[in-house]
């Protein structure tokens, strides 16, 4: 075969974590190479280190056989590599052609535009990829698929031989996945290498060649895709962790009442409907893959995003919960995916955000008493944990750990009883894992009820007391005792038949 | 300044605990949002006093609180739109429409009481009509309020015809030109209302609603705080100060005039910015926005005083605004 991409272990380290550890591949000409990983395995980092975004602290990029350095994107287009982003870098009132020759315009000997010649180019490239695409339109009129195929086209126009597509089938329809994949395979016969990252097996079963499986930043191993199966790429991908300490699991009382049911949620009209049954001291688990429907679902049930239909229930009551007010009145409380963006008031300090949905506790004739604000702020910080100066410190200054705790103790001084924690542990360290983990099953032995929206699946297997597997914005399989088992989880989450 | 160098070297040797407690308090000073501002309006007084011959007279000092009331108040309501993370433009026209609409009210003899009630409840319904597309319709702030920018200014000529509504009862300028125990009603009006609005602000559940919502809006209502209910408040607010300045405005020229008002909403932003307060909301404070206006005041009066050319005054107050704002905004990027 010919080789036309080496990487040799290629190493990179953040604060706090070694994201790359002396990742070695190689890609040949006209090959489709899958790059299979949970999420965090470190497929975005290589694939940033390769598209020149970001530099790696050891190790060499070969094309051609000769060494590269990339110090910016510009970089590694000119040794002929393109990455089609998840989020699409294409300015959606400009057409398929401005877009395509955007920041390197041909013009004519006047120094203007010369439209003529730029449309025949991006005729040819389309052409090219068999696609018909409406020039004249704004790309934002174009349907998603579309949209790819023209980033595609931009990148052939900038006669990259090695395409990388990260996770491009994510928000396509079955049917244009599979033009997705014919035009990928129109590429390979012309030559082109491509490396393809997805977490759905069977289009990795179906478009690729080989396939190199990264977990937590190490080279698990490659395979050709005729010499494996989904049962063996799984292993590979879950493997043996290192487990964090997670708190042992009690013994579940078949007779626990149930807290909160959800039935026949639905996000739009022709949209999956999901329902569950949420039981008190437990918690439940969504798992699945990033943008299967969690999130969303989670957010529908407190009225936070809207749904076409649901039918809620609190105790065996019909409640209606139309926004999150509604909701943490209900007792009901949040803790969204994102701290910064959707969890804290960063300007804010640790009380401000603490209380701000407690004021009334601390409200006489109209007016807030600091002092009692203060008290309740500082008891709360000892409950949880939030190892910070005090409490006037702005959060903005503190730990992705401490941050966290100080969204949670927000709800403890409610009168909630159900919490949703939507990805509590993402960017925190070890130890604030920990904590975390343990602070949750100190609620539900007091008896709190969780659901917990987590990609991680040591999290989802250790934390969890039942486990809602969703796939493609649909519950798909629901786990308990022992069958929440790693490879089961991520089984139902990618590729549902084997 | 030589200041805060000394009182640093006071709190790493406390010698006494009068210089400490001084040093907490200018540490307490120095944090404060309003600090800068305090700095600036010191700079400009400083620099107007050297140029101008009667500046720092007592007749001087009150005539440029008289001055910059009517500035202030509105600038209030600007303060919770902006800290909220909105603005408001529609102060101005809100003015005139309120000032005319309460002098023609009495004119066409209704009791003055309830004329004066008639002005501020159209002053706040227009607020409410506002907080109701931007919080519910979810429209941009500034759309509509340019939007009924228009409409209140277009309401307030259409009443009047185009012209000042005059004859208003002799006791209706104790708005505008009276006073009580020798404080004219102007200031003391505007004392007022920074009073009501600190106490909100700093020390109201409101208050502080106001500034999450700015400060993160998408935080604030998913940990459960009716965020659209608060917005709504926040321009009722803004419609509220509005028809006061607009009454004090009224009774200062004891004529309803359909075209007052005119640009008020951008000195008003004004005030609001060099007083500290983040054009991008959730920072900022009241004390600061009146510490701004009262610069905008100095300017005003001082430039005035020393005879310069009012087209050459726009010029140096626009500089002046320019600098404030680039020193606040650098100043809070470091902390």
């Amino acid at each position: 075969m010919n080789t036309i991409l080496q990487l040799q272990h290629i190493t990179k380290g953040f604060p706090g974590v070694k994201a790359l550890d002396g990742i070695s591949l190689s890609i040949a000409a006209g090959e489709i190479h899958a790059l299979l990983g949970e999420n965090g395995a470190g497929k975005s980092t290589l694939m940033k280190i390769l598209s020149g975004i970001y530099r790696p602290d050891a190790g060499s990029i070969v094309v051609d056989g000769q060494a590269r350095e990339f110090h910016s994107y510009n970089d590694a287009i000119a040794a002929g590599i393109a990455i089609i982003f998840q989020e699409f870098s294409l300015i959606p009132y400009l057409n398929a052609v401005e877009n395509i020759f955007l920041g390197r315009e041909l013009s004519n000997r006047l120094g203007l535009l010369s439209k003529q010649a730029m449309r025949r180019q991006a005729q040819a490239i389309f052409a090219r990829l068999g696609v018909e695409i409406d020039l004249t339109a704004e790309i934002s009129q174009l349907s998603i698929a579309q949209q790819q195929f023209v980033e595609i086209g931009k990148a052939l126009s900038l006669n990259a031989r090695i395409l990388i597509l990260d996770e491009p089938t994510a928000t396509l329809t079955p049917s244009e996945a599979s033009h997705l994949f014919s035009i990928m395979r129109e590429l390979r016969q012309q030559g082109v290498a491509m490396i393809f990252i997805s977490h759905h097996m069977e289009e990795i079963f179906e478009v690729c060649d080989r396939i190199t499986v990264l977990r937590d930043g190490q080279y698990v191993g490659m395979r050709d895709v005729a010499d494996t199966d989904v049962a063996q790429l799984v292993e590979m991908m879950v493997g043996r962790k290192l487990e964090a300490s997670f708190p042992p699991k009690p013994m579940r009382l078949p007779s626990a009442p149930i807290v909160l049911e959800a039935r026949e949620v639905k996000l739009a009209k022709d949209s999956p409907a999901n329902s569950f049954q949420l039981h008190q001291g437990e918690i439940l688990g969504f798992a699945g893959l990033v943008g299967s429907g969690r999130t969303e679902l989670a957010l529908a049930v407190i009225g936070a995003q809207p749904a076409w239909h649901k039918e809620i229930r609190l105790h065996g009551q019909p409640a209606r919960l139309g926004d999150p007010a509604d909701a943490l009145r209900h007792g009901i409380g949040l803790l969204p995916e994102s701290r910064k963006a959707e969890g804290l008031i960063i300007d804010f300090a640790i009380t401000e955000n603490m209380s701000i949905n407690n004021l009334a506790k601390y409200t006489g004739h109209g007016l807030i008493s600091r002092k009692r604000e203060l008290a309740a702020t500082r008891a709360m910080m000892a409950k949880v944990g939030v190892k910070a100066p005090g409490p006037a410190t702005r959060v903005g200054s503190l730990s992705g750990g401490n941050q966290q705790k100080v969204v949670i103790a927000r709800w403890l001084n409610h009168h909630c009883k159900i919490l949703i924690f939507d990805e509590p542990t993402r960017g925190i360290d070890v130890g604030a894992k920990a904590e975390i983990y343990r602070l949750m099953r100190a609620l539900t032995g007091d008896g709190y009820s969780i659901i917990l929206i987590s990609s991680e699946l040591p999290e989802i297997t250790g934390m969890c007391d039942r486990v809602a597997v969703f796939r493609q914005g649909a519950i798909v399989a629901l786990l308990e005792g022992d069958s929440i088992h790693s490879s089961e989880v991520m089984r139902h989450a990618t590729a549902g038949k084997q | 300044m030589q200041q805060p160098v000394n009182n640093s070297s006071l709190s790493a040797t406390p010698r006494g605990a009068t210089s400490q407690g001084a040093a907490a308090l200018w540490t307490l000073l120095k944090k404060s949002p309003a600090f800068l501002p305090l700095i600036g309006l010191l700079l400009v007084s400083v620099a107007m006093a050297a140029t101008t011959d009667h500046f720092f007279s007592s007749d001087n000092l009150i005539n440029i609180a008289r001055q910059v009331s009517i500035n202030a108040i509105i600038a209030v309501g600007m303060s919770c739109a902006i800290l909220s993370g909105g603005i408001d433009l529609s102060v101005g026209s809100v003015m005139a429409l309120t000032g005319t609409l309460t002098a023609g009210l009495m004119v066409a003899g209704l009791p003055p009481g309830l004329a004066i009630m008639a002005g501020l409840a159209v002053g706040i319904a227009f607020g409410v009509g506002n907080g109701f597309f931007i919080a519910y319709a979810k429209m941009p702030p500034i759309i509509v309020t340019l939007a009924t920018m228009g409409i209140a200014r277009g309401l307030a000529l259409l009443y009047t015809g185009g012209y000042p509504i005059n004859d208003l009862p002799d006791w209706f300028e104790f708005f505008g030109r009276g006073n009580v125990l020798g404080v004219q009603t102007p200031i003391l009006v505007m004392l007022l209302v920074f009073i009501v609005a600190y106490v909100l602000l700093d020390h109201t559940a409101l208050g502080r609603y106001i500034y999450a919502i700015g400060g993160n809006e998408e935080a604030t209502r998913l940990s459960g705080v009716r965020v659209s209910r608060y917005k709504l408040l926040v321009y009722a607010l803004s419609g509220g100060t509005a028809a006061i300045a607009g009454l004090v405005l009224t009774s200062r020229l004891m004529s309803g005039q359909p075209n007052a008002g005119v640009g008020f909403e951008l000195d008003a932003i004004a005030a609001v910015v060099m007083g500290g307060t983040a054009i991008t909301g959730g920072r900022g404070s009241i004390v600061g926005t009146l510490i701004g206006a009262i610069m905008l005041g100095v300017l005003n009066n001082g430039l005035n005083m020393m005879g310069v050319s009012p087209y050459l005054q726009n010029i140096i107050k626009g500089v002046i605004i320019l600098l404030a704002i680039y020193i606040s905004r650098n100043s809070s990027k470091r902390s």
